[in-house]
C-alpha cells in the first residue's frame, strides 16, 4: 500500500496531464454539444420544413449510429479523404456530434413546452421572431432544459473515455499506466475513478448553478433544490412531532373521560361511534 | 472513394461481430432489468444508513465511465492466478449490464412511485401479505409506466456495446476496425458498421414510442 501511495505521487505529475485532457475534451465537447444542439432544436421547431427536416436526420444519424462509429469515422475514414484531424479534434468533433444530437431532442421538446400563451404574448406585441425567440420563449425553456442537458453532459463526460483508443492519453490512458507501474488494478482504477467521479459531481454542481441562475432570471426558484429538499424534510418532521404530541393528548383524554383504555391507534376518530 | 468488393467482403464479417453485440445487449438488458428491479426494491425497503450506502454506490457506478468499469473487471480477473479463464464476452456483459442497472432502477422508482398510493391502502385494507401486494398490485401498474424507458435504455446499451472494444471483444465495431486495419478498407467497414447501428436501432426506437404511446395511462 505505502508503495502504492509512492508511486501515486510520482506519478502524479502525469496523472494531472490525463486529467487535463479528459477536462479539455469534456469542456470542449460540451459546448460545442450545446450550440449543435440550439441550432439543430431551434430547426426541429422551425415552420419550414426545409430546415426541420434535414436537422431531423442529422438528429437520428448521429443519435442512431454509436459514439465509437464517429470517433473512428473521423479518425480514420476522414483522412482517406484528404482531411487530417488530430486525435484531440476528432474526439471533441464526436463528442460534440453524438451528444449534441442527443441535446437538440432536449431543446426541441422544452421549446414546444413553453406556454403557448407565451407564444401569443409575444406574438400580440408585435415582437420579431427573432425577437420573440430570444427575448421571450429561449430564456423559459434553457431553464427547462438545463436538467436534461446536465444529465447528457454528465454522459458526454464519461464517453471522453472512449480518446484513448484513438491515441489520445487521457485519464483512462493515465489509469492504465499506473496500473502497470503499480501492479495494483484495485488501486490504480479506485484512483481514477474517484477522480471521474468527483468532475461528474463538479460538472452536477456547475449546471445546478447554471439552472438556478435561468429560474432566478425568471422570477422563478429551481424546482425540487437541495435548499427545498431540506425544508420539507424539516416540516415533515414537526408535523409527525406534532401528530405524536396530539394522539397522546387525545389518548390522555380518553383515559380520562371514559376510561376505556381504548388505544387511539386503533380507532382514530375517538368520539364518534368509536364503541362499535 | 467507395469500393464495393471490399463492402461484400467486410459484410459477413461485420455480421459475425454484430451476433456478439446482440449477444451483448440482450444479456446485459436482463441483467440489468433484473438488477435495477432488485435495487430499486432495495433502496425502498432497507433501513436508512444501508440506503444511503447503496444510492451512493449506484451513483458511483452511473456516474463513472463504462469504459474504465469495463477495464477494471476486466484486469482485475486476469490478476487473479488459478481463475479459469472467463471470457471478455462474459465479462462485457455483465459490467454493462450491472451500469444499466443503475439508470434502470430509477425507471423502476419512478414507475413505483406514480403507482396510486390507494392503490397500497386497498391492498392493505384486503390484508393481502407485502410480497403479493408488490407482485400482483403494484408491480404490474409501475411496470407499465416503466417499460418503455426500459426500452430506451435497451437502446442506449445497444449503443454503448462498442465500448467493449476497450476488453477486446470482437463486436460490430472492433470487428470493422480489425477489417480495416488488415485492409486498409476502413471507409467500406465503418460506413456499414453504422449502416447497421442505425438499421437495428432507428426502428426500435419507434416501436418503443409506438408502446410508449399504447401503454400510457393519460
Amino acid at each position: 500500500m505505502n508503495d502504492n501511495v509512492t508511486t501515486l505521487l510520482n506519478f502524479l505529475p502525469q496523472l494531472w496531464e490525463g486529467v487535463q485532457t479528459t477536462i479539455i475534451l469534456t469542456v470542449a465537447g460540451s459546448i460545442g454539444a450545446v450550440l449543435i444542439a440550439i441550432i439543430l432544436g431551434l430547426s426541429m421547431t422551425s415552420p419550414s420544413a426545409w430546415l426541420r427536416v434535414p436537422a431531423r436526420i442529422i438528429v437520428e444519424f448521429f443519435r442512431g449510429t454509436s459514439l465509437l462509429v464517429q470517433l473512428f469515422w473521423l479518425f480514420f475514414v476522414l483522412p482517406l479523404f484528404g482531411f487530417d484531424l488530430d486525435p484531440m479534434a476528432c474526439g471533441i468533433g464526436a463528442l460534440a456530434l453524438n451528444y449534441g444530437a442527443y441535446c437538440a431532442e432536449v431543446v426541441r421538446s422544452s421549446i414546444k413546452t413553453v406556454a403557448p400563451g407565451q407564444w401569443e404574448a409575444a406574438i400580440a406585441l408585435s415582437l420579431s421572431p427573432t425577437r420573440r425567440m430570444i427575448r421571450v420563449i429561449f430564456p423559459q425553456a434553457w431553464a427547462l432544459m438545463i436538467p436534461s442537458i446536465a444529465t447528457l453532459l454528465i454522459q458526454l463526460l464519461k464517453g471522453t473515455a472512449v480518446v484513448s483508443f484513438i491515441t489520445l492519453s487521457d485519464l483512462t490512458d493515465k489509469t492504465t499506466q499506473l496500473r502497470q507501474s503499480t501492479g495494483d488494478t484495485m488501486f490504480a482504477f479506485s484512483v481514477s475513478l474517484i477522480i471521474y467521479f468527483a468532475l461528474a459531481w463538479l460538472l452536477q454542481e456547475l449546471m445546478n448553478f447554471l439552472e438556478r441562475r435561468a429560474a432566478s432570471a425568471l422570477g422563478r426558484r429551481r424546482p425540487n433544490s437541495r435548499t427545498d429538499r431540506r425544508e420539507a424534510r424539516r416540516l415533515a418532521r414537526a408535523d409527525a412531532v406534532r401528530r405524536d404530541r396530539l394522539a397522546s393528548h387525545a389518548a390522555a383524554n380518553e383515559g380520562a373521560n371514559h376510561s376505556t383504555g381504548a388505544d387511539p391507534t386503533k380507532n382514530p376518530f375517538p368520539g364518534q361511534g368509536g364503541g362499535l | 472513394m467507395w469500393n464495393w468488393e471490399f463492402a461484400v467482403e467486410a459484410l459477413p464479417i461485420l455480421l459475425r461481430g454484430f451476433v456478439n453485440t446482440l449477444i451483448a445487449t440482450v444479456v446485459g438488458t436482463v441483467i440489468a432489468a433484473i438488477l435495477g428491479l432488485i435495487l430499486a426494491v432495495a433502496i425502498r425497503g432497507l433501513p436508512r444508513w444501508i440506503n444511503w450506502l447503496v444510492r451512493l454506490l449506484v451513483a458511483f457506478v452511473r456516474n463513472t465511465p463504462l469504459v474504465v468499469q469495463l477495464l477494471f473487471v476486466y484486469y482485475a480477473f486476469s490478476d487473479i492466478p488459478g481463475l479459469v479463464d472467463v471470457p471478455a464476452l462474459v465479462i462485457g456483459f455483465i459490467v454493462i449490464g450491472i451500469h444499466y442497472s443503475t439508470y434502470m432502477s430509477e425507471s423502476y422508482r419512478a414507475g413505483i412511485d406514480s403507482v396510486p398510493p390507494g392503490q397500497f391502502e386497498a391492498a392493505t385494507a384486503l390484508s393481502l401479505p407485502p410480497v403479493r401486494t408488490f407482485t400482483a398490485i403494484v408491480l404490474p401498474q409501475a411496470l407499465r409506466a416503466t417499460i418503455p424507458s426500459l426500452g430506451n435504455y435497451a437502446v442506449a446499451m445497444f449503443k454503448d456495446t462498442p465500448f467493449l472494444f476497450a476488453i477486446s471483444v470482437v463486436e460490430l465495431v472492433t470487428a470493422a476496425k480489425n477489417f480495416g486495419g488488415s485492409t486498409f478498407a476502413y471507409t467500406e467497414a465503418f460506413t456499414l458498421a453504422g449502416i447497421i447501428f442505425l438499421a437495428a436501432s432507428y426502428p426500435t426506437s419507434l416501436l418503443i414510442q409506438r408502446l410508449d404511446r399504447r401503454l400510457a395511462t393519460y
